[in-house]
């Protein structure tokens, strides 16, 4: 890409940026829009300062940031621990393939909002339930990722480590799962990406913290500004997971897109 | 002074149309401090049959030995050097060349020094930080093959390994494989479909038919003896008994392919 073209995207984004910013000001400030419906970018803002100060029912926009990230992180961790064993042993063993993929297939397109309420009656309303939500939500496009990622591994690869002298395991682990690894970096970006979403469902139940719940929390309370900084919030921070892992895939299989 | 042994190997894969004979009755040896290349059109089975001698296919008939011990599997003392490279881009080139050290758990600063040995000895003294996807095909075939070397194998099993590369190159490789082989003492079995490279290559060489692939002629040929006792490569190329033996190949490989045509017709 030259330098101009970017530079042409870069202008198209600020432009279409700014063009909503300014009818979001407009719209507000003329008085057009009521704050109760939509607060202007500056009550916004000072209500951002206010939450990282003073905090929002019972707790603090950090405190509210800090059990979010802690319940994605948990279940993301997880979800590695376990999908990236499982999607390679279902890409190495088309037997294994047949037994649990349409197990996956069963539950991956159905909405986590869907079969939150039956995860309520059977693991209750605290953190293991929405741990458990958010760990179905990663689990599935981690696992389909790395299946896949294994079963295009290029065979040559696998024979010149077999007549190296590697074992199984360490073709597993020091060929197959590097040769995955993209698709499997790849994956987990998707899927954190499903997993963030499904968090603000997940808070919907009986929290006391997390951004979801402060969310819903002023919205039933007609808060709006809360509302509209809290959706800023998690979308900055859908945004930061996003750059963090693609500066991960860039690192550890930059290889991949060098070509 | 090990030998590798194919004896009688016949393998039919099945397919859906039933099945399909990729080699039929084939019986060579390669001997240390030999190379044996097999020359043949593309669909002849040359690679079934380096498939079968690393160990990585098992024949349908016949025997692979080593010594007289049937081959069970791959093992490093067939190593195998590929077309494609089959490298692990996420590893430098010097661990690349260690990394059948690794396998054997080598400790990492002595099996960088064995590797780094290697590269030298390819030629890619200096490169042994570089990244794979940095090299060009040449170089990564150097790599490719320092790391076959570096697991001290009794054969080296190539499966057209310049065949991706440019002219010039090839020719540069070529030499490289010739004073490998000499300096290394190994035995060497190789293929390709390029007659002038089979020729070049050889100690000797074999023909095979296509589908199935059998051996239908046998040569010895005296070219990589005599350029490593110092003639030089163009010197070679342009003997008349070695143009001689290139026409004859050529109408030999043109002959069974009519041949196979017409018994496809």
């Amino acid at each position: 890409m030259s330098a101009d073209r970017a530079s042409g995207h870069g202008a198209a984004t600020a432009l279409s940026l700014g063009a909503v910013f300014a009818i979001w000001w407009g719209a507000t400030a003329s008085g057009l829009i009521t704050p109760l419906f939509l607060p202007g970018p500056g009550d916004v803002a000072l209500r951002l300062i206010d939450l990282a100060q003073h905090g929002f029912v019972g707790a603090t926009l950090l405190q509210h940031t800090g059990a979010s990230l802690a319940r994605v992180g948990l279940a993301m961790l997880f979800a590695v621990i376990t999908a990236v064993p499982v999607g390679m042993a279902m890409g190495l063993y088309p037997r294994i393939n047949a037994a649990i993929d349409p197990l996956i297939e069963f539950y991956r397109p159905v909405p986590p909002l869907a079969y939150l309420p039956l995860m309520v009656i059977w693991f209750g309303i605290g953190e293991l339930t929405k741990i458990l939500l958010i760990y179905l939500a990663i689990f599935a496009p981690l696992a389909i990722a790395t299946a896949s990622g294994v079963r295009r591994v290029d065979p040559n690869r696998i024979r010149a480590a077999q007549s190296l002298g590697a074992s199984r395991d360490q073709i597993a682990w020091l060929v197959i799962f590097p040769s995955a690894l993209p698709d499997i970096l790849t994956g987990l970006r998707i899927a954190l990406g499903v997993g963030w979403s499904t968090l603000v469902a997940a808070e919907l139940v009986a929290a006391t913290r997390g951004l979801g719940f402060m969310v819903q929390s002023a919205s039933q309370m007609l808060v709006t500004d809360v509302v509209v900084a809290g959706i800023f919030v998690i979308a900055l921070i859908a945004l930061l997971i996003e750059l963090v892992l693609r500066w991960v895939e860039r690192r550890f299989a930059g290889w991949a897109s060098a070509g | 002074m090990p030998t590798l042994s194919v004896d009688r190997v016949s393998l039919t894969y099945r397919s859906k149309r039933g099945p399909v004979a990729a080699l039929a009755d084939v019986s060579l040896a390669v001997a240390s401090g030999e190379i044996v290349v097999a020359l043949g059109a593309s669909g002849c089975g040359k690679s079934t049959l380096l498939g079968l001698m690393a160990g990585f296919l098992k024949p349908s008939g016949g025997a692979v030995t080593v010594d007289g011990v049937p081959v069970s599997g791959p093992g490093t003392d067939r190593a195998v050097v590929f077309q494609d490279d089959a490298l692990m881009p996420w590893l430098s080139a010097e661990d690349n060349v260690a990394f059948g050290l690794q396998m054997r758990g080598v400790a990492q600063a002595e099996r960088r020094a064995a590797a780094r040995d290697m590269l030298a000895q390819v030629g890619l003294a200096g490169c042994a930080s570089h990244a794979i996807h940095e090299m060009s095909g040449g170089m990564r075939q150097r790599v490719g093959l320092a790391r076959a070397l570096a697991v001290k194998p009794d054969f080296l099993l190539m499966d057209e390994p310049l065949g991706a590369l440019d002219e010039l190159t090839r020719e540069r490789m070529q030499m490289l494989v010739l004073n490998l082989w000499q300096t290394s003492g190994k035995g060497i079995f190789l293929i390709t479909h390029s007659i002038e490279e089979a020729l070049f290559l050889s100690t000797r060489l074999v023909l095979l038919s296509p589908r199935p692939g059998r051996i239908v002629q046998r040569y010895d040929t005296g070219f990589a003896r005599r350029f490593i006792a110092g003639e030089p490569v163009r010197t070679i190329k342009a003997d008349p008994d070695f143009l001689a033996m290139r026409d004859d190949l050529s109408s030999a490989i043109l002959a069974n392919a009519a041949e196979d045509a017409i018994d496809v017709g």
